[in-house]
Protein backbone atom coordinates (compact mmCIF):
# COMPACT_ATOMS: atom_id res chain seq x y z
CA UNK A 1 0.00 0.00 0.00
CA UNK A 2 0.91 3.55 -0.99
CA UNK A 3 1.70 6.16 1.86
CA UNK A 4 3.98 3.43 3.78
CA UNK A 5 1.49 1.74 6.12
CA UNK A 6 2.91 -1.02 6.69
CA UNK A 7 0.71 -3.75 8.18
CA UNK A 8 2.86 -6.57 8.71
CA UNK A 9 3.78 -4.65 12.00
CA UNK A 10 -0.05 -4.49 12.20
CA UNK A 11 -2.32 -1.28 12.80
CA UNK A 12 -0.53 1.63 13.30
CA UNK A 13 -0.96 3.87 16.49
CA UNK A 14 -0.48 7.38 17.14
CA UNK A 15 -1.43 10.63 19.17
CA UNK A 16 -2.31 13.70 18.07
CA UNK A 17 -3.06 16.97 20.02
CA UNK A 18 -5.36 19.92 18.78
CA UNK A 19 -2.68 22.32 20.97
CA UNK A 20 -5.70 22.81 23.45
CA UNK A 21 -4.85 25.42 26.29
CA UNK A 22 -7.03 24.67 28.96
CA UNK A 23 -7.23 25.29 32.20
CA UNK A 24 -7.08 22.01 34.55
CA UNK A 25 -10.43 21.63 35.76
CA UNK A 26 -9.78 20.78 38.88
CA UNK A 27 -7.48 23.36 40.24
CA UNK A 28 -8.95 25.82 37.75
CA UNK A 29 -4.92 26.98 36.40
CA UNK A 30 -3.50 26.97 33.58
CA UNK A 31 -0.33 26.51 32.68
CA UNK A 32 1.75 29.07 30.44
CA UNK A 33 1.49 28.85 26.75
CA UNK A 34 5.42 28.35 26.64
CA UNK A 35 5.15 25.14 28.92
CA UNK A 36 2.14 23.54 27.29
CA UNK A 37 3.82 23.87 24.12
CA UNK A 38 7.30 22.48 25.34
CA UNK A 39 5.30 19.51 27.05
CA UNK A 40 3.46 18.81 23.34
CA UNK A 41 7.55 18.52 21.78
CA UNK A 42 8.51 16.32 24.97
CA UNK A 43 4.97 14.06 24.33
CA UNK A 44 6.39 13.24 20.69
CA UNK A 45 9.49 12.17 22.28
CA UNK A 46 8.02 9.96 25.18
CA UNK A 47 5.71 8.49 22.86
CA UNK A 48 8.62 7.66 20.38
CA UNK A 49 10.18 5.86 23.26
CA UNK A 50 6.87 3.70 23.97
CA UNK A 51 6.58 2.60 20.76
CA UNK A 52 4.09 4.75 19.44
CA UNK A 53 3.84 5.01 15.15
CA UNK A 54 2.86 8.78 14.53
CA UNK A 55 2.16 12.12 16.52
CA UNK A 56 0.64 15.07 14.90
CA UNK A 57 -0.56 18.51 15.91
CA UNK A 58 -3.24 20.53 14.35
CA UNK A 59 -4.06 23.76 14.11
CA UNK A 60 -6.91 25.85 15.59
CA UNK A 61 -7.19 29.74 15.83
CA UNK A 62 -10.16 29.88 18.71
CA UNK A 63 -9.40 30.93 22.44
CA UNK A 64 -7.48 28.32 24.49
CA UNK A 65 -5.63 27.07 21.86
CA UNK A 66 -1.80 27.07 21.71
CA UNK A 67 -0.76 25.46 18.51
CA UNK A 68 -2.16 28.05 15.44
CA UNK A 69 2.01 27.89 14.33
CA UNK A 70 1.61 23.81 14.24
CA UNK A 71 4.25 23.85 11.35
CA UNK A 72 6.36 25.88 13.51
CA UNK A 73 5.99 23.00 16.89
CA UNK A 74 6.36 20.52 14.00
CA UNK A 75 10.02 21.50 12.87
CA UNK A 76 10.40 21.15 16.69
CA UNK A 77 9.20 17.89 17.02
CA UNK A 78 11.14 16.84 13.52
CA UNK A 79 14.24 18.34 15.10
CA UNK A 80 13.83 16.30 18.77
CA UNK A 81 12.81 13.18 17.43
CA UNK A 82 14.46 10.10 15.45
CA UNK A 83 11.80 8.03 14.16
CA UNK A 84 8.52 8.62 15.09
CA UNK A 85 6.08 9.26 11.93
CA UNK A 86 4.81 12.79 12.45
CA UNK A 87 2.16 15.15 10.66
CA UNK A 88 -0.38 18.13 11.20
CA UNK A 89 -3.76 17.05 11.93
CA UNK A 90 -5.31 18.70 10.84
CA UNK A 91 -3.81 21.90 8.46
CA UNK A 92 -6.69 24.43 7.63
CA UNK A 93 -5.35 24.57 3.66
CA UNK A 94 -8.15 26.69 2.87
CA UNK A 95 -6.83 29.69 4.53
CA UNK A 96 -3.06 29.23 3.89
CA UNK A 97 -1.05 29.32 0.90
CA UNK A 98 -0.69 25.61 -0.03
CA UNK A 99 2.95 26.64 -2.15
CA UNK A 100 3.93 28.24 1.31
CA UNK A 101 2.41 25.33 3.22
CA UNK A 102 4.33 22.67 1.08
CA UNK A 103 7.53 24.67 1.42
CA UNK A 104 7.12 24.20 5.40
CA UNK A 105 6.26 20.66 5.41
CA UNK A 106 8.77 19.67 2.56
CA UNK A 107 11.34 21.60 5.14
CA UNK A 108 10.39 19.70 7.85
CA UNK A 109 10.37 16.46 6.01
CA UNK A 110 13.87 17.00 5.08
CA UNK A 111 15.03 18.09 8.88
CA UNK A 112 13.40 15.17 10.10
CA UNK A 113 14.70 12.40 7.13
CA UNK A 114 11.43 11.71 5.41
CA UNK A 115 9.04 11.29 8.33
CA UNK A 116 6.35 14.00 7.78
CA UNK A 117 2.95 13.53 6.26
CA UNK A 118 0.34 16.36 6.09
CA UNK A 119 -3.83 16.44 6.78
CA UNK A 120 -5.60 18.74 5.38
CA UNK A 121 -8.88 20.01 6.44
CA UNK A 122 -11.15 22.60 6.44
CA UNK A 123 -11.69 23.61 9.90
CA UNK A 124 -14.76 22.81 12.26
CA UNK A 125 -14.34 26.19 13.95
CA UNK A 126 -13.95 29.33 11.46
CA UNK A 127 -11.92 31.91 13.32
CA UNK A 128 -9.40 31.63 11.07
CA UNK A 129 -11.27 32.80 7.88
CA UNK A 130 -11.43 36.21 9.80
CA UNK A 131 -8.07 36.11 11.27
CA UNK A 132 -6.52 35.72 7.90
CA UNK A 133 -8.84 37.36 5.72
CA UNK A 134 -11.13 34.64 3.88
CA UNK A 135 -14.85 34.55 3.91
CA UNK A 136 -16.61 31.69 5.42
CA UNK A 137 -18.82 31.79 1.81
CA UNK A 138 -16.33 30.79 0.47
CA UNK A 139 -15.32 28.00 3.26
CA UNK A 140 -15.93 24.77 0.03
CA UNK A 141 -14.78 26.13 -2.74
CA UNK A 142 -11.24 27.85 -0.97
CA UNK A 143 -10.92 23.87 0.51
CA UNK A 144 -11.40 22.30 -2.82
CA UNK A 145 -9.17 24.75 -4.77
CA UNK A 146 -6.21 25.13 -2.32
CA UNK A 147 -6.15 21.11 -1.79
CA UNK A 148 -6.17 20.12 -5.36
CA UNK A 149 -3.48 22.66 -5.80
CA UNK A 150 -1.50 21.21 -2.80
CA UNK A 151 -1.76 18.13 -4.34
CA UNK A 152 -0.29 19.09 -7.97
CA UNK A 153 2.57 20.95 -6.17
CA UNK A 154 3.13 17.48 -4.46
CA UNK A 155 3.38 15.23 -7.50
CA UNK A 156 4.69 17.96 -9.59
CA UNK A 157 8.24 20.17 -8.95
CA UNK A 158 7.37 22.49 -11.65
CA UNK A 159 4.06 23.49 -11.88
CA UNK A 160 1.58 25.86 -14.35
CA UNK A 161 -1.67 26.54 -12.32
CA UNK A 162 -4.12 29.47 -12.11
CA UNK A 163 -7.23 29.28 -9.68
CA UNK A 164 -9.81 31.73 -7.84
CA UNK A 165 -8.09 32.14 -4.51
CA UNK A 166 -4.30 32.38 -4.97
CA UNK A 167 -2.55 34.34 -8.66
CA UNK A 168 -1.61 32.10 -11.20
CA UNK A 169 1.94 30.20 -11.03
CA UNK A 170 3.86 30.32 -14.25
CA UNK A 171 6.86 27.58 -14.46
CA UNK A 172 6.81 27.73 -10.96
CA UNK A 173 9.79 26.38 -9.15
CA UNK A 174 8.48 24.93 -5.86
CA UNK A 175 11.77 23.82 -3.18
CA UNK A 176 12.82 22.08 -1.12
CA UNK A 177 11.36 18.35 -2.07
CA UNK A 178 10.55 15.97 0.20
CA UNK A 179 12.56 13.44 1.09
CA UNK A 180 10.95 10.86 -1.22
CA UNK A 181 9.51 12.50 -3.71
CA UNK A 182 6.02 13.00 -2.64
CA UNK A 183 4.64 13.89 0.56
CA UNK A 184 1.23 11.26 1.97
CA UNK A 185 -1.36 13.93 1.84
CA UNK A 186 -4.21 13.00 3.41
CA UNK A 187 -8.01 14.49 3.07
CA UNK A 188 -9.30 15.21 7.00
CA UNK A 189 -12.99 14.55 7.27
CA UNK A 190 -15.53 15.17 9.91
CA UNK A 191 -19.23 13.63 10.40
CA UNK A 192 -20.26 14.64 6.61
CA UNK A 193 -20.33 11.56 4.50
CA UNK A 194 -20.47 14.11 1.46
CA UNK A 195 -16.94 15.61 2.51
CA UNK A 196 -15.39 11.43 2.97
CA UNK A 197 -17.19 11.02 -0.77
CA UNK A 198 -14.72 13.54 -2.03
CA UNK A 199 -11.85 12.05 -0.64
CA UNK A 200 -13.05 8.41 -1.96
CA UNK A 201 -13.62 9.98 -5.54
CA UNK A 202 -10.42 12.01 -6.18
CA UNK A 203 -8.24 8.99 -4.76
CA UNK A 204 -6.93 10.59 -1.40
CA UNK A 205 -6.35 9.23 1.71
CA UNK A 206 -8.84 10.00 4.61
CA UNK A 207 -8.47 10.92 7.81
CA UNK A 208 -12.07 10.21 9.89
CA UNK A 209 -12.29 12.08 13.01
CA UNK A 210 -14.87 10.15 14.87
CA UNK A 211 -15.33 11.33 18.52
CA UNK A 212 -18.73 9.58 20.03
CA UNK A 213 -20.99 7.11 19.12
CA UNK A 214 -21.35 4.03 18.01
CA UNK A 215 -18.93 2.18 15.89
CA UNK A 216 -21.59 1.22 13.33
CA UNK A 217 -22.62 4.62 12.57
CA UNK A 218 -19.26 5.93 11.56
CA UNK A 219 -18.68 2.82 9.35
CA UNK A 220 -21.65 4.15 7.03
CA UNK A 221 -18.54 7.46 6.14
CA UNK A 222 -16.20 4.52 5.59
CA UNK A 223 -18.30 2.38 3.48
CA UNK A 224 -18.93 5.38 1.58
CA UNK A 225 -15.45 6.95 1.05
CA UNK A 226 -14.35 3.06 -0.15
CA UNK A 227 -17.45 2.36 -2.74
CA UNK A 228 -16.47 6.11 -3.69
CA UNK A 229 -12.94 5.41 -4.62
CA UNK A 230 -13.97 2.68 -7.18
CA UNK A 231 -16.31 4.43 -8.39
CA UNK A 232 -13.81 7.53 -9.26
CA UNK A 233 -11.49 4.54 -10.53
CA UNK A 234 -9.46 3.75 -7.41
CA UNK A 235 -8.46 0.76 -5.73
CA UNK A 236 -10.26 1.34 -2.27
CA UNK A 237 -7.39 -1.51 -1.16
CA UNK A 238 -4.37 1.04 -2.74
CA UNK A 239 -6.72 4.17 -0.12
CA UNK A 240 -5.42 3.98 3.76
CA UNK A 241 -7.70 5.32 6.14
CA UNK A 242 -7.20 6.39 9.69
CA UNK A 243 -9.43 6.82 12.40
CA UNK A 244 -8.82 9.90 15.19
CA UNK A 245 -10.85 10.03 18.45
CA UNK A 246 -10.70 10.46 21.91
CA UNK A 247 -8.89 8.48 24.44
CA UNK A 248 -8.18 8.26 27.65
CA UNK A 249 -7.10 4.81 30.12
CA UNK A 250 -7.48 4.31 33.57
CA UNK A 251 -6.54 1.66 35.64
CA UNK A 252 -10.41 0.44 35.86
CA UNK A 253 -13.15 1.61 33.38
CA UNK A 254 -14.45 3.21 36.18
CA UNK A 255 -11.77 4.77 36.93
CA UNK A 256 -10.70 5.85 33.89
CA UNK A 257 -14.71 8.01 33.03
CA UNK A 258 -14.22 9.63 36.86
CA UNK A 259 -11.26 11.07 35.86
CA UNK A 260 -11.53 11.82 32.39
CA UNK A 261 -14.87 13.49 32.54
CA UNK A 262 -14.15 16.53 33.87
CA UNK A 263 -11.64 17.12 30.89
CA UNK A 264 -13.74 16.32 27.99
CA UNK A 265 -16.96 17.94 29.80
CA UNK A 266 -15.24 21.24 31.04
CA UNK A 267 -12.77 21.28 27.91
CA UNK A 268 -15.77 21.20 25.51
CA UNK A 269 -18.10 23.72 27.49
CA UNK A 270 -14.90 26.25 26.40
CA UNK A 271 -14.15 25.53 23.22
CA UNK A 272 -17.80 24.47 21.91
CA UNK A 273 -19.75 25.91 24.24
CA UNK A 274 -21.62 22.51 24.97
CA UNK A 275 -20.69 19.85 27.56
CA UNK A 276 -20.91 16.14 27.67
CA UNK A 277 -24.45 14.97 29.42
CA UNK A 278 -22.87 12.17 32.03
CA UNK A 279 -25.76 9.53 30.34
CA UNK A 280 -23.87 10.02 27.13
CA UNK A 281 -20.63 10.22 28.27
CA UNK A 282 -21.24 7.08 30.58
CA UNK A 283 -21.94 4.93 27.36
CA UNK A 284 -18.53 6.22 25.57
CA UNK A 285 -17.17 2.75 28.09
CA UNK A 286 -19.63 0.64 26.22
CA UNK A 287 -17.15 -1.61 24.00
CA UNK A 288 -19.93 -0.68 20.97
CA UNK A 289 -18.63 3.19 21.72
CA UNK A 290 -15.72 4.76 19.29
CA UNK A 291 -14.75 6.91 22.23
CA UNK A 292 -11.75 4.88 23.81
CA UNK A 293 -12.20 5.43 27.43
CA UNK A 294 -11.72 2.22 29.65
CA UNK A 295 -9.39 -0.18 31.21
CA UNK A 296 -6.26 -0.83 29.21
CA UNK A 297 -8.12 -4.05 28.40
CA UNK A 298 -11.10 -2.14 27.44
CA UNK A 299 -9.78 -0.28 25.05
CA UNK A 300 -7.84 -3.22 23.96
CA UNK A 301 -11.02 -4.85 23.04
CA UNK A 302 -12.73 -1.65 22.02
CA UNK A 303 -9.90 -1.05 19.58
CA UNK A 304 -9.19 -4.42 17.62
CA UNK A 305 -13.35 -4.31 17.46
CA UNK A 306 -13.16 -0.97 15.47
CA UNK A 307 -10.43 -2.57 13.24
CA UNK A 308 -13.03 -5.39 12.68
CA UNK A 309 -15.10 -2.87 11.87
CA UNK A 310 -13.31 -0.46 9.85
CA UNK A 311 -10.38 -2.10 8.46
CA UNK A 312 -8.43 1.11 9.02
CA UNK A 313 -4.93 1.41 8.76
CA UNK A 314 -4.07 3.72 11.24
CA UNK A 315 -5.34 4.53 14.82
CA UNK A 316 -4.83 8.22 16.19
CA UNK A 317 -5.93 8.95 19.99
CA UNK A 318 -6.39 12.72 21.34
CA UNK A 319 -5.79 12.14 25.06
CA UNK A 320 -4.31 15.28 26.25
CA UNK A 321 -7.93 17.39 25.97
CA UNK A 322 -9.21 19.41 28.61
CA UNK A 323 -5.84 20.47 30.84
CA UNK A 324 -5.01 16.52 31.39
CA UNK A 325 -1.56 17.35 33.81
CA UNK A 326 1.57 16.25 32.23
CA UNK A 327 2.27 13.41 34.69
CA UNK A 328 -0.70 11.91 33.97
CA UNK A 329 0.08 12.10 30.17
CA UNK A 330 3.41 10.73 30.96
CA UNK A 331 1.26 7.45 32.81
CA UNK A 332 -1.22 7.10 30.28
CA UNK A 333 2.00 6.96 27.46
CA UNK A 334 3.52 4.27 29.58
CA UNK A 335 0.13 2.14 29.83
CA UNK A 336 -0.07 2.27 25.92
CA UNK A 337 3.38 1.26 25.01
CA UNK A 338 3.51 -1.48 28.08
CA UNK A 339 -0.10 -2.85 27.57
CA UNK A 340 -1.98 -1.44 24.94
CA UNK A 341 0.28 -1.19 21.80
CA UNK A 342 1.68 -5.03 22.22
CA UNK A 343 -1.88 -6.61 22.30
CA UNK A 344 -3.21 -4.58 19.35
CA UNK A 345 -0.11 -5.15 17.85
CA UNK A 346 -0.69 -8.79 18.15
CA UNK A 347 -4.09 -8.94 16.99
CA UNK A 348 -3.72 -6.78 13.77
CA UNK A 349 -0.86 -8.52 12.47
CA UNK A 350 -1.13 -9.15 8.96
CA UNK B 1 -32.04 30.01 37.10
CA UNK B 2 -31.77 31.93 33.83
CA UNK B 3 -34.67 32.60 32.08
CA UNK B 4 -35.00 34.55 29.13
CA UNK B 5 -38.09 35.75 27.38
CA UNK B 6 -37.63 35.90 23.75
CA UNK B 7 -40.12 38.05 21.72
CA UNK B 8 -39.56 36.86 18.59
CA UNK B 9 -40.65 39.60 15.88
CA UNK B 10 -39.03 42.72 14.18
CA UNK B 11 -42.50 43.97 13.69
CA UNK B 12 -46.14 45.10 15.50
CA UNK B 13 -46.10 45.42 19.33
CA UNK B 14 -48.21 42.50 20.61
CA UNK B 15 -45.67 39.94 21.51
CA UNK B 16 -43.31 42.22 23.19
CA UNK B 17 -46.91 43.62 25.01
CA UNK B 18 -47.05 40.10 26.12
CA UNK B 19 -43.62 39.58 26.90
CA UNK B 20 -43.64 42.62 29.00
CA UNK B 21 -46.10 41.38 31.29
CA UNK B 22 -44.15 37.99 31.33
CA UNK B 23 -41.74 39.57 32.66
CA UNK B 24 -43.78 41.22 35.18
CA UNK B 25 -45.26 37.95 36.19
CA UNK B 26 -41.83 36.19 36.65
CA UNK B 27 -40.24 38.97 38.50
CA UNK B 28 -43.60 39.03 41.12
CA UNK B 29 -43.68 35.38 41.36
CA UNK B 30 -39.97 34.23 41.21
CA UNK B 31 -37.49 37.31 42.63
CA UNK B 32 -35.32 34.83 43.00
CA UNK B 33 -34.35 34.26 39.00
CA UNK B 34 -32.77 36.12 36.58
CA UNK B 35 -34.99 37.21 33.71
CA UNK B 36 -33.19 38.65 30.46
CA UNK B 37 -35.49 39.82 28.32
CA UNK B 38 -34.69 39.76 24.40
CA UNK B 39 -36.76 40.98 21.75
CA UNK B 40 -35.69 40.57 18.63
CA UNK B 41 -36.72 44.28 17.52
CA UNK B 42 -34.31 45.39 19.61
CA UNK B 43 -31.33 44.24 18.00
CA UNK B 44 -29.40 43.93 14.41
CA UNK B 45 -29.06 39.79 14.42
CA UNK B 46 -26.72 38.19 10.93
CA UNK B 47 -28.60 35.54 9.30
CA UNK B 48 -26.87 32.24 10.43
CA UNK B 49 -23.75 31.20 8.19
CA UNK B 50 -22.89 28.30 9.65
CA UNK B 51 -20.34 29.27 12.30
CA UNK B 52 -20.09 27.79 16.06
CA UNK B 53 -22.72 30.51 17.92
CA UNK B 54 -19.74 31.02 19.94
CA UNK B 55 -17.90 33.06 16.45
CA UNK B 56 -20.54 35.56 16.02
CA UNK B 57 -19.86 39.36 17.55
CA UNK B 58 -21.94 41.70 18.40
CA UNK B 59 -25.45 41.56 18.72
CA UNK B 60 -25.55 38.31 17.43
CA UNK B 61 -23.47 36.68 19.76
CA UNK B 62 -24.70 38.24 22.30
CA UNK B 63 -28.28 36.83 21.81
CA UNK B 64 -27.08 33.61 20.73
CA UNK B 65 -24.89 33.30 23.62
CA UNK B 66 -27.49 34.58 26.41
CA UNK B 67 -29.86 31.89 25.22
CA UNK B 68 -27.46 29.46 24.79
CA UNK B 69 -26.90 30.02 28.48
CA UNK B 70 -30.73 30.22 29.92
CA UNK B 71 -31.88 27.59 32.17
CA UNK B 72 -35.34 28.36 30.76
CA UNK B 73 -36.77 29.70 27.53
CA UNK B 74 -40.24 31.30 26.84
CA UNK B 75 -40.72 32.40 23.25
CA UNK B 76 -43.34 35.24 22.46
CA UNK B 77 -43.99 34.63 18.69
CA UNK B 78 -46.62 36.19 16.10
CA UNK B 79 -47.83 34.47 13.13
CA UNK B 80 -46.68 35.12 9.98
CA UNK B 81 -47.86 34.14 6.72
CA UNK B 82 -49.15 31.14 8.66
CA UNK B 83 -45.81 30.06 10.10
CA UNK B 84 -43.15 31.68 12.53
CA UNK B 85 -41.46 34.86 11.62
CA UNK B 86 -37.44 34.53 9.92
CA UNK B 87 -35.88 36.42 12.88
CA UNK B 88 -37.54 33.92 14.93
CA UNK B 89 -36.40 30.79 12.63
CA UNK B 90 -32.98 32.75 12.10
CA UNK B 91 -32.41 32.72 15.97
CA UNK B 92 -32.35 28.37 15.91
CA UNK B 93 -30.50 28.48 12.80
CA UNK B 94 -27.29 30.08 14.70
CA UNK B 95 -27.68 27.87 17.75
CA UNK B 96 -25.85 23.71 17.69
CA UNK B 97 -28.50 21.13 16.52
CA UNK B 98 -29.23 20.34 20.16
CA UNK B 99 -28.54 23.91 21.26
CA UNK B 100 -32.08 23.46 23.53
CA UNK B 101 -30.91 20.40 24.74
CA UNK B 102 -31.49 20.08 28.53
CA UNK B 103 -33.62 23.85 28.76
CA UNK B 104 -37.34 24.25 29.55
CA UNK B 105 -39.01 25.74 26.45
CA UNK B 106 -42.72 27.04 26.30
CA UNK B 107 -44.24 29.48 24.26
CA UNK B 108 -47.11 31.82 23.60
CA UNK B 109 -48.37 33.04 19.92
CA UNK B 110 -50.36 36.26 19.07
CA UNK B 111 -52.01 36.12 15.74
CA UNK B 112 -54.58 38.08 14.18
CA UNK B 113 -56.97 35.13 13.52
CA UNK B 114 -58.10 32.11 15.50
CA UNK B 115 -57.17 30.04 12.61
CA UNK B 116 -53.85 30.18 13.55
CA UNK B 117 -54.11 28.33 16.63
CA UNK B 118 -52.26 25.09 15.56
CA UNK B 119 -49.27 27.13 13.96
CA UNK B 120 -47.08 26.51 17.34
CA UNK B 121 -47.84 22.89 17.84
CA UNK B 122 -47.29 22.24 14.14
CA UNK B 123 -44.56 24.72 13.37
CA UNK B 124 -42.79 25.75 16.47
CA UNK B 125 -42.92 22.51 18.32
CA UNK B 126 -41.06 20.26 15.68
CA UNK B 127 -38.08 22.62 15.66
CA UNK B 128 -37.76 23.00 19.43
CA UNK B 129 -38.19 18.80 19.74
CA UNK B 130 -35.51 18.47 16.95
CA UNK B 131 -33.23 20.88 18.52
CA UNK B 132 -33.73 18.54 21.93
CA UNK B 133 -35.72 20.92 24.60
CA UNK B 134 -38.35 20.00 27.12
CA UNK B 135 -41.03 21.80 25.72
CA UNK B 136 -44.01 23.08 28.05
CA UNK B 137 -46.66 21.52 26.53
CA UNK B 138 -49.64 23.97 26.91
CA UNK B 139 -49.16 26.99 24.90
CA UNK B 140 -50.69 30.61 25.13
CA UNK B 141 -52.72 31.85 21.97
CA UNK B 142 -53.66 35.66 21.64
CA UNK B 143 -55.81 37.35 19.52
CA UNK B 144 -55.96 41.09 18.02
CA UNK B 145 -58.49 41.60 20.11
CA UNK B 146 -57.28 40.54 23.49
CA UNK B 147 -55.31 43.99 23.10
CA UNK B 148 -55.92 48.03 22.81
CA UNK B 149 -53.41 50.89 22.65
CA UNK B 150 -50.21 48.32 23.19
CA UNK B 151 -52.39 46.63 26.67
CA UNK B 152 -53.38 43.47 26.99
CA UNK B 153 -57.36 44.09 28.12
CA UNK B 154 -58.58 40.32 28.07
CA UNK B 155 -58.35 39.25 32.09
CA UNK B 156 -57.96 36.00 30.84
CA UNK B 157 -54.96 36.49 29.20
CA UNK B 158 -53.02 37.46 31.93
CA UNK B 159 -54.22 34.45 33.84
CA UNK B 160 -53.59 32.22 31.35
CA UNK B 161 -50.30 34.01 30.97
CA UNK B 162 -49.65 33.53 34.79
CA UNK B 163 -50.26 29.51 34.37
CA UNK B 164 -47.75 29.52 31.42
CA UNK B 165 -45.00 31.13 33.38
CA UNK B 166 -45.83 29.01 36.86
CA UNK B 167 -45.72 25.94 34.49
CA UNK B 168 -42.57 26.93 32.49
CA UNK B 169 -40.80 27.87 36.20
CA UNK B 170 -42.43 24.18 38.30
CA UNK B 171 -41.06 22.36 35.08
CA UNK B 172 -37.34 24.12 35.13
CA UNK B 173 -37.14 23.35 38.52
CA UNK B 174 -38.13 20.06 38.53
CA UNK B 175 -35.73 19.04 35.57
CA UNK B 176 -32.98 20.65 37.65
CA UNK B 177 -34.08 17.91 41.08
CA UNK B 178 -34.48 15.01 38.06
CA UNK B 179 -31.43 15.92 35.96
CA UNK B 180 -29.40 16.20 39.37
CA UNK B 181 -31.28 12.90 40.16
CA UNK B 182 -29.58 11.58 37.05
CA UNK B 183 -26.14 12.29 37.07
CA UNK B 184 -25.81 11.05 40.77
CA UNK B 185 -26.02 7.92 39.68
CA UNK B 186 -22.58 7.70 38.17
CA UNK B 187 -19.54 7.62 39.93
CA UNK B 188 -17.96 9.93 38.01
Amino acid sequence: MKYGLDQSNGLEFGLYTLGDHLPNPSTGERIPASQRLNEIIELSQLAEQAGIDFFSVGESHQDYFTTQAHSVVLGAIAQATEKIKIASSSTIISTLDPVRVFEDFATIDLISGGRTELIAGRASRTRNFELLGYSLRDYEDLYEEKFDLLRQINEHEVLNWSGNFRAPLRDAHILPRPMNGELPIWRAVGGHPASAMKAGYAGVPMFFAALGGPVSTFKNTVDTFRQAASQGGHDPDELPVSMAGFFYPGETTQEALRESYPFFNEGMKKTNGHGFSKQMFAQGADSRSVMNVGSPQQIIEKILYQHETFGHQRYIAQMDFGGVPFEKLKKNIDLIGEKILPEVKKHTKK
Amino acid sequence: MNIVGLAGSKVGSKTRTAMNYVKQSVERQYPEHTFTLIDLGDYDIEFSDGRNYLDYKGDTGYVAQTIMEADAVIIGTPIFQASIPATLKNIFDLLPQDGLEGKIVSMYATAGSDKHFLIPEQQLKPILGYMKAQVVQTYVFLNDKDFLNKEIINDDVFFRLDRLVEDTMVLTDTYQKIKEAEEAKYDF
